[in-house]
């Protein structure tokens, strides 16, 4: 099969994270936060396993597995913060922690 | 033992260090013990002293003690050095005497106030200024002293300073006081750039040399010095402060406003007495100014409600019989005058705030009342004070000093008798005020009752000082009566002995047996108005009333300050108060505050407002990274 | 080649409907079927551990925990006209302009380099053991700790907390 060029596969990267960023930054639910965080964390291993595929290393593979640890380590705590918040404010809107203000 | 002289002012400024590094961590019982125990010390070695000082009298009649060299440039050299003779001997015993009386006095006194130690490493310091400022040997140390008292005075009237009006009067006396302190100064500048010593021995020694009497320099000089005392002492025209500084506790007003602080003036006097004596223009003013003044307080005390406010009036009145026993020349006479005044003032002034602390800090005569059954030590040593205060003849000290000053009036070369016939009137009124004073509070029904008890602390000083305001006359028993003038003999060895021209013996018994008349003349009369028929009192009273009220306000000096000085000074103050230097500090603070405003907007709280934020900095440093 | 990019198609749309749903549950199917075709796309890269992985773990593991933690707070009927209020037409503009921004510049970035192709060589999964222990021993070591941090960290928060009731309220209310 043809190789595929390895600009693409950036490419595709970075249409992931902008589109998980914009996700972050629009939606107030907090689940859906942790979400497009795990995509941008998806978008920027694809761009690692893409390096590591360009010189037929395995390096690239080994940072996503790193990157899947650290992801999931995150979730899981942040999961629990969101339950934990959700006890405390009644609801999980992000807007609604803004004690911090001013 | 005399080479020790230099503890007696050390021990009190090292109670002051003690108190005020240390006293907060302290507990009650600790501060006492330090705080009246280093006067107490003090008094004991001056007791020590003086008991050698009399049987050695040096020839010069002083001893120095050189402590160190404080000043040492060209032209100028000062050192800390403190000098004793008779007449610091006699101030130092005074306030080292009746300052641990009052010490003992408001270890009880002030027990229940916060800030115990805070009040006596005030009273410290303020003994121990004094005692430099009496002990000093050149002008500016004495200076230096004058200062430290000033200071104290103010955080003293000020010690209940979360009262404002308690902050107005001690800012009034300080202010007041300074107006003097620095025509004392110039006068100190004048006199050394004349003498080119401040040293108070080499200056008498030079004066009569190089001045003839009534010189320009030694006019403006003891003109100038004139107006510091006059600060100091609250006289005419600066006698303003004294009533409104008892706004402090009684223990305060004792010592400070009746014993020690308010005679610096007369020591200053007595001190510098030879340059006096060269210009008798100034020494008729001081005269003058003690008549003046000694009626003018007295006729104010008359008018008074307030227990303190009479005393603070006649405390008034006293210093200016000392400054006209000053005026005249009889200088022994004005020290004796001012011993006994410390002994009988002290006394009204304690057992006055006995009574206030009694009644609630309820300061008001007319509502006192039938305290006599209630208090009966109080009763005893307050009238006994009155006595003193008053001059009733032969028991009290009193007389005797207050006949000496009346005496010299009448026959110094420089007396005349109008100062005499001034003198007597003051006296008069004096027994009246005085003992309306002890039969409104005293006598007549009692409308309050005091609930209190009597401490040993305070009962001591209260009778100690009763026994010496009746016994300490008997140093001095003027020529009709005995012939025992032992006070005057020590002072004769360094201050001149009075030259009496006008009248002898004979006549002395006889304005001795007119004054003491008036004296009792003058009870008389205040028990007819007070006792007998009260409502006299109070017809005169409305049938007089401005005069009441102008005598009442002290002659309206304060109204009369405050027109011409306070108004345009503060008025002037608000002008200038939005130039342009202001603004430039004004806005520097406005801008920051505006900057604070602008930048707490980015502050929500909100979590997807920070998010953008981090995205924004990276896409700016991102797009810097591209460009460069 | 093709596959690769019928397969990167596939991702961008579903990632872009995980954004969009208004139901959390149907993000979230969403998102797995997003992370299925990149685990395609990593085998297509010559990573056949990786796409495994990524199926195992993340579709498999953390997406559940998810679902579980939706299932926890009860986001029902409520929560979605919740998110139909909070999402209207007007919030989209600011987050999408700076998104584009930083894609144009990304672009920009990976535009101007030459093509280069991807090497065809396969990396097998004993390839990337032998580097786990190897040179990036202390990765795998760090890695150990962030989990043991992670599980403490997770109980902790997940503790229920022992309310404190006031005295008078003990009693229950009357």
């Amino acid at each position: 099969m043809t190789p595929i060029p390895m600009d693409h596969g950036l490419l595709l990267a970075a249409i992931l994270f902008a589109i998980g960023l914009t996700g972050a930054l629009f939606r107030r639910n907090l689940i859906f936060l942790l979400l497009s965080v795990e995509i941008m964390l998806n978008a920027a291993g694809l761009a690692f396993v893409v390096a590591g595929a360009r010189w037929g290393e395995p390096d690239g593979q080994v940072m996503f597995i790193f990157i899947l640890t650290m992801a999931s380590v995150e979730v899981a705590i942040g999961l629990a913060l969101i339950v934990r918040i959700y006890h405390i404010f009644k609801s999980i809107d992000s807007d609604s922690a803004d004690k911090m203000k001013g | 033992m005399l080479h020790l002289l230099w503890l007696i002012p050390a021990l009190p400024l090292a109670g002051f260090l003690i108190l005020s590094l240390l006293g907060a961590r302290m507990n009650k019982k600790l501060i006492a013990y330090i705080g009246a125990g280093s006067i107490g010390i003090s008094a004991l070695f001056v007791i020590l002293i003086s008991i050698r000082f009399l049987v050695l009298l040096p020839e010069e009649a002083g001893f120095n003690q050189l402590l160190w060299s404080w000043i040492n440039i060209p032209g100028l050299k000062i050192n800390a050095a403190l000098h004793l003779d008779a007449l610091s001997l006699v101030f130092i015993f005074v306030i080292t005497f009746v300052g641990f009386l009052i010490h003992l006095y408001s270890t009880a006194f002030m027990k229940e106030e916060e800030g115990y130690a805070r009040f006596f490493a005030y009273m410290n310091l303020f003994i121990g200024s004094m005692l430099t400022l009496v002990l000093a040997d050149n002008l500016l140390l004495l200076y230096l002293g004058w200062e430290g008292v000033g200071l104290c005075s103010y955080l003293l009237i000020g010690f209940w300073y979360k009262d404002a009006g308690n902050g107005y009067a001690a800012r009034k006396a300080f202010i007041v006081t300074r107006i003097g302190d620095t025509a004392m100064f110039i006068g100190l500048l004048l006199l050394f750039t004349s003498f080119n010593t401040l040293n108070i021995q080499e200056i008498m020694n030079k004066a009569p040399d190089m001045f003839t009497s009534g010189s320009p320099v030694i006019i403006a000089a003891t003109l100038l010095l004139l107006g510091g005392a006059v600060g100091k002492s609250a006289q005419l025209p600066l006698q303003t402060w004294l009533p409104d500084a008892m706004a402090g506790p009684s223990p305060v007003s004792a010592l400070i406003h009746a014993a020690t602080m308010v005679t610096a003036g007369v020591y200053l006097i007595a001190r510098t007495h030879v340059l006096f004596a060269l210009a008798p223009g100034v020494q008729l003013l001081v005269a003058i100014i003690g008549a003046a003044t000694l009626l003018l307080a007295g006729f104010s005390a008359l008018t008074q409600t307030d227990i303190k406010r009479v005393l603070a009036y006649s405390t008034i009145s006293q210093i200016g019989y000392m400054f006209l026993a000053l005026g005249v020349g009889a200088w022994s006479a004005a020290v004796f005058h001012f011993m006994i005044h410390a002994f009988f003032k002290a006394l009204l002034f304690l057992a006055a705030g006995v009574i206030i602390l009694n009644l609630h800090h309820e300061h008001n005569m007319f509502k006192m009342g039938g305290l006599r059954k209630s208090m009966p030590l109080t009763f005893w040593t307050f009238l006994i004070g009155a006595g003193s205060l008053a001059a009733l003849p032969l028991v009290t000290a009193g007389f005797y000093s207050k006949d000496f000053i009346l005496w010299q009036a009448w026959s110094t070369s420089q007396g005349s008798v109008w100062l005499w016939a001034a003198g007597l009137v003051g006296a008069f009124i004096t027994a009246i005020y005085t003992f309306r004073m002890v039969f409104i509070t005293f006598f007549g029904e009692s409308n309050n009752t005091p609930e209190g008890k009597y401490s040993l602390a305070m009962a001591i000083p209260l009778v100690t000082l009763a026994v010496l305001s009746v016994m300490g006359g008997f140093v001095e028993i003027p020529d009709t009566l005995g012939n025992w003038p032992a006070f005057s003999n020590l002072l004769h060895s360094m201050l001149p002995a009075p030259v009496n021209t006008a009248g002898g013996t004979g006549t002395e018994a006889i304005l001795q047996a007119i004054a003491a008349l008036i004296a009792l003349a003058g009870v008389w009369i205040a028990y007819h108005f007070y006792i007998r028929k009260p409502e006299l009192a109070n017809s005169l009273k409305t049938s007089w009333n401005g005069l009441h009220r102008y005598w009442y306000s002290g002659w309206g000096f304060d109204t009369l300050y405050q027109t011409l000085f306070i108004r345009p000074a503060v008025y002037l103050a608000n002008i200038d108060k939005k130039d342009f230097i202001d603004q430039i500090y004004n806005g520097i603070a406005a801008f920051s505050k505006f900057l604070n405003r602008m930048l707490s907007i980015t502050q929500t709280g909100r979590l997807r407002w920070y998010l953008a934020g981090i995205v924004a900095g990276a896409i700016i440093s991102f797009t810097l990274m591209l460009l460069t | 080649m093709i596959a690769f990019y019928i397969t990167s198609a596939i991702t961008i749309l579903s990632t872009l409907l995980v954004i969009t749903r208004k139901n959390a549950l149907h993000a979230l199917l969403f998102m797995i079927i997003s992370l299925l075709s990149l685990s395609i796309i990593f085998y297509l890269l010559g990573s056949p551990f990786i796409a495994a992985l990524e199926i195992i773990i993340y579709a498999g593991a953390i997406m559940v925990l998810f679902v579980f933690v939706i299932m926890m707070l009860n986001l029902g009927r409520a929560s979605v006209n919740q998110e139909k209020a909070w999402l209207s037409g007007k919030i989209w503009i600011g987050p999408a302009v700076l998104a584009a921004i930083l894609l144009a510049e990304l672009i920009w970035v990976i535009a101007v380099h030459e093509d280069i192709p991807v090497s065809p060589a396969v990396s097998t999964p004993k390839e990337v053991g032998m580097k786990l222990f190897g040179p990036y021993l202390i990765g795998v070591e760090l890695a150990a700790m962030l989990l043991i941090a992670g599980i403490i960290g997770a109980y902790h928060l997940g503790k229920k907390k022992k309310v404190v009731y006031h005295r008078f309220m003990k009693g229950g209310t009357k």
